[in-house]
């Protein structure tokens, strides 16, 4: 089975999961995974069919499902959606309340899928699937293609650092197998994606309920797609490494079980590290060198991004839990003032100048945050805004500390560079973050308040458009360019009228 | 000068082994980092040590994220009084072997009231003697944070179940209103009174544990091997007859065979399978394929869907 890059139904991909594969040997890590999209498109339909045609269902499994199921659907097939709506306000509302965990493999590699709500009250819930996953599965019903929360929900994912797709016009059964629909809805979300950033994009028609080109290609009754069957495209997708970049450790604890050990314990966040390195500990910038890597297995020689190590320094530091240890060249961001992205997840939203309690990795340190612009989900641009962000507001914001703050950019570093807010009022998780950068560093056309008129606007022909978004030099200046795509008439009309003007 | 770890003191040395694969070091890696994480922010936790496989993998887990150093928490065993003989002499010998804090407790309402499974019925009989007594020995220590060996794949309400699953004072679940956990970045911020429960093993499998009891050579209790052992047949489970506490029903009749337990709790409510796999490999090559999952020999579970949630949420673990 190959997946290639057409410009026929046969694939909607633009870039295909197999490219990157191609080049490096297949990834054998577990994928995590979360499907998303708006309510009843079916993810957790296609889960538990998943679950059910890699045979992760068992016996006794079965025969719950059967009872419980009551067989009420047309086709006479189980609701597998019960397989995933283990709680019993699910399955009164036969809605998904909370994300559930579940695990199944193939021949070829595992797999950790998170099935998360569509439902917009628990939007919070999908962003704790969305933060751990490199892969979103994206529903869209093909009878209504997609809606408001279909695009919040892959705004979230892409915020959140997923960067392969698969978009997954479910329900095909009910509209005669379509192939128009199909094309339609496709080529839109293509077009959605790539204002995101995301290039990797695999589009599958399916039938969640029948199995249709989940597990089984639907030869018979989509002949005309000739594309991937999701747990093809499952396999072939890669996971993330975060060993390039510098070393970096959060300090979890001080270990000091007798007065002639001291050990640092945490979780390698970022790069490698070895005896002999020098380090500097954050914020406080004193430089030493690692002696020794202590882990239950002996000492080791060595220690990657992931590891969980003990880390033992040649010389008498002061170092606390939350401090960061990392290597000297290539250090993290240290100051008081920082720009972020985050997602408001509580129904208080983020009050402006509150102090909150700030976590990321093993440090939490008090902080004011301050939002500057929200982004509005029916345009895909962000408003100047001020105010607070109410639930489910996705803004960005500065933020204020009142001691030296330790972090990379979310985009360098997916575990330095996130956080979580806690309301110091009712102690709960009000946002998820990611840092964007220092304050007072912001180079290029970003330097000052983020205004739209400070956009560069491209009208293109359509073709052309697509072509540049699916460049990385586009990827990366997303924020900083509008493209607004026109026909060729309307291009040149444009331009004879700039003529004029000058 | 700090000296290196080889000049301190150190019981139970451990021994060198071939590296783990992958998968199952990512497991082992985040659940360390859970340990030490919650060890570092709590001022008072324990770990509920079951005396089961997930219990030995957890507290060998715990031993490897503090070592150099002990366990820095008690492990609290919820005894009932109705285990397996052969499972507290494996606690007994593991809490010396490993010089454990180790703290039993037995609800001692249900003991004057002799509330036993066979009188009472498997589910009141579980809310005394377990969820009761739970609460009861939590209550009395004072602990802030409680470890659990529990997986999202044993049951689908567990599948909904956040890493800190965060309790009210009096011990409740709130499913419908989990605090988000993003990444690995843990909100361990409580008022006095409530507390969290942990789980470092949530994203194991039963598999998952199997293959890192393999490659770790952890101990288990001996019941999880097959061997020819006395059993009756009741309710279409087959319970151990070993116990001087079982009475025979009328018609019933003790058999002997080659049985083995999947899981392990209180002998008359656990189910054992017919198997001739008497070693880790055996077991193994058993389990990957399996047809019906591990639960199905738990009473406890059997007596309707949503069973699991109803007991979480008044505090069972
Ligand atoms: N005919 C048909 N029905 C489907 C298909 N997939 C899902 N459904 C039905 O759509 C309804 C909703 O399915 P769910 O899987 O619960 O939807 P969901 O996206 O998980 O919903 P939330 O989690 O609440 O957002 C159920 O009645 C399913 O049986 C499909 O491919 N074909
Ligand atoms: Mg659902």
């Amino acid at each position: 089975m190959s997946v290639t890059a057409t410009s026929t139904a046969a694939s909607a991909t633009i870039l295909p999961f197999a490219e990157s594969a191609a080049k490096i040997t297949r990834d054998v890590r577990p994928l995590r995974l979360i499907t998303c999209g708006s309510v009843d498109d079916g993810k957790s339909t296609l889960i538990g069919r998943l679950l059910w045609d890699t045979k992760a269902v068992k016996e006794d499994q079965a025969v719950t499902l059967a009872r419980d199921s009551g067989g009420q659907n047309d086709l006479g097939l189980p609701d597998f959606a019960l397989l995933l709506d283990g709680l019993q306000a699910e399955r009164e509302q036969g809605i998904t309340i909370d994300v559930a965990y579940r695990y199944f493999s193939t021949e070829k590699r595992s797999f950790i899928v998170a099935d998360t709500p569509g439902h917009e009250q628990y939007t919070r819930n999908m962003a704790t699937g969305a933060s751990t996953a490199d892969l979103a599965i994206l529903l869209a019903d093909a009878r209504v293609g997609l809606l408001e929360q279909t695009r919040r929900h892959a705004t979230i994912a892409s915020l959140m650092g997923i960067r392969q797709f698969v978009l997954a016009v479910n329900k095909f059964d009910l509209v005669n197998y379509d192939r128009e629909i199909f094309d339609r809805i496709s080529h839109e979300f293509r077009e959605f994606a790539l204002s995101l950033g995301v290039r990797q994009i695999t589009a599958i028609p399916m039938s969640a309920l029948k199995g249709e080109n989940v597990v089984y290609p639907a030869t018979s009754t989509m002949p005309w797609y000739e594309g991937p069957t999701l747990v093809d495209a499952l396999e072939l997708a890669t996971t993330r490494s975060t060993q390039t970049g510098g070393f970096r450790l959060p300090v979890q604890r001080v270990s000091r079980p007798g007065e002639s050990f001291r050990g640092y314990q945490g979780t390698v966040a970022g790069g490698s590290i070895k005896p002999g390195d020098s380090v500097v500990i954050l914020p406080s910038g004193t430089i030493a060198n690692v002696k020794q890597i202590v882990t239950f297995d002996l000492v080791r020689n060595a220690a990657v991004a992931g590891d969980a190590i003990t880390l033992v320094l040649d010389r008498q530091v002061d170092v606390a839990r939350g401090d960061v240890i990392a290597s000297l060249d290539g250090q993290p961001m240290t100051g008081v003032s920082f720009e972020a992205q985050m997602v408001a997840l509580q129904p208080g939203g983020i009050e402006p100048g509150k102090r909150y309690w700030l976590k990321s990795g093993s440090r939490r340190q008090r902080v004011a945050v301050e939002p500057i612009s929200q982004l509005d989900l029916q345009s895909g641009s962000w408003a100047p805004h001020a105010s607070g962000l109410d639930m489910n507001a996705i803004g960005k914001v500065r933020l204020s500390f009142e001691e030296q703050a330790v972090f990379d950019t979310y985009e360098q570093n997916r575990s330095t560079g996130a956080f979580i807010l806690i309301d110091p009022d009712t102690l709960n998780t009000v946002a998820g973050g990611m840092i964007t950068a220092k304050r007072g560093e912001l180079g290029g056309i970003r330097r000052g308040e983020p205004v739209q008129g400070d956009r560069v606007i491209l009208s293109l022909p359509a073709d052309l458009a697509e072509l540049l978004m699916a460049t990385d030099a586009f990827a990366a200046r997303r924020d900083d360019v509008d493209i607004r795509r026109v026909s060729g008439a309307e291009a040149a009309q444009i331009l004879t009228s700039g003529d004029k003007d000058r | 000068m700090p000296l290196s770890v080889q000049e301190t003191e150190i019981k139970n040395p451990p021994v060198s082994r071939p590296p783990l694969d992958p998968h199952l070091k990512a497991l082992e890696n985040e659940a360390i980092h859970i340990f030490r994480e919650v060890a570092a922010e709590f001022e008072n936790p324990v770990m509920l040590y079951s005396i089961g496989k997930d219990s030995s993998v957890l507290l060998h887990l715990a031993r490897k994220a503090f070592f150099p150093g002990r366990v820095p928490f008690p492990l609290l065993h919820v005894d009932t009084t109705w285990k397996f003989k052969e499972m507290i002499a494996f606690r007994d010998k593991v809490a010396e072997d490993y010089d454990l804090d180790l703290v039993v407790h037995s609800n001692v309402r249900g003991r004057q009231e002799n509330i036993t499974p066979f009188t009472h019925g498997s589910s009141f009989y579980t809310d005394v003697m377990k969820t009761e007594a739970l609460r009861q020995a939590l209550d009395a220590g004072g602990y802030d944070a409680a470890f659990g060996g529990a997986r999202r794949d044993e049951e689908a309400s567990r599948a909904k179940e956040r890493i800190y699953s965060f309790r009210t004072p009096d011990h409740k679940w709130d499913p419908r209103n989990q605090r988000p956990e993003l990444w690995n970045v843990y909100n361990g911020m409580i008022r006095k009174g409530e507390s969290v429960r942990a789980f470092p093993l949530s994203n194991w499998t039963e598999v998952d544990i199997w293959r890192y009891i393999q490659a770790e050579n952890i101990p288990l209790v001996p019941l999880y091997y097959a061997a020819e052992r006395p059993y009756v047949e009741r309710d279409g489970m087959m319970i151990l007859a070993e116990d001087e506490r079982l009475e025979l029903l009328p018609g019933e009749e003790i058999k002997h065979g080659s049985i083995r337990f999947r899981t392990l709790g209180c002998f008359p409510l656990t189910g054992a399978i017919r198997s001739t796999a008497s070693n880790l490999e055996e077991v193994i090559a058993e389990l990957e394929i399996a047809t019906v999952s591990e639960r199905q020999g738990r009473a406890i579970d059997r007596d309707q869907s949503g069973s699991m949630e109803k007991k979480k949420r008044e505090g069972y673990f």
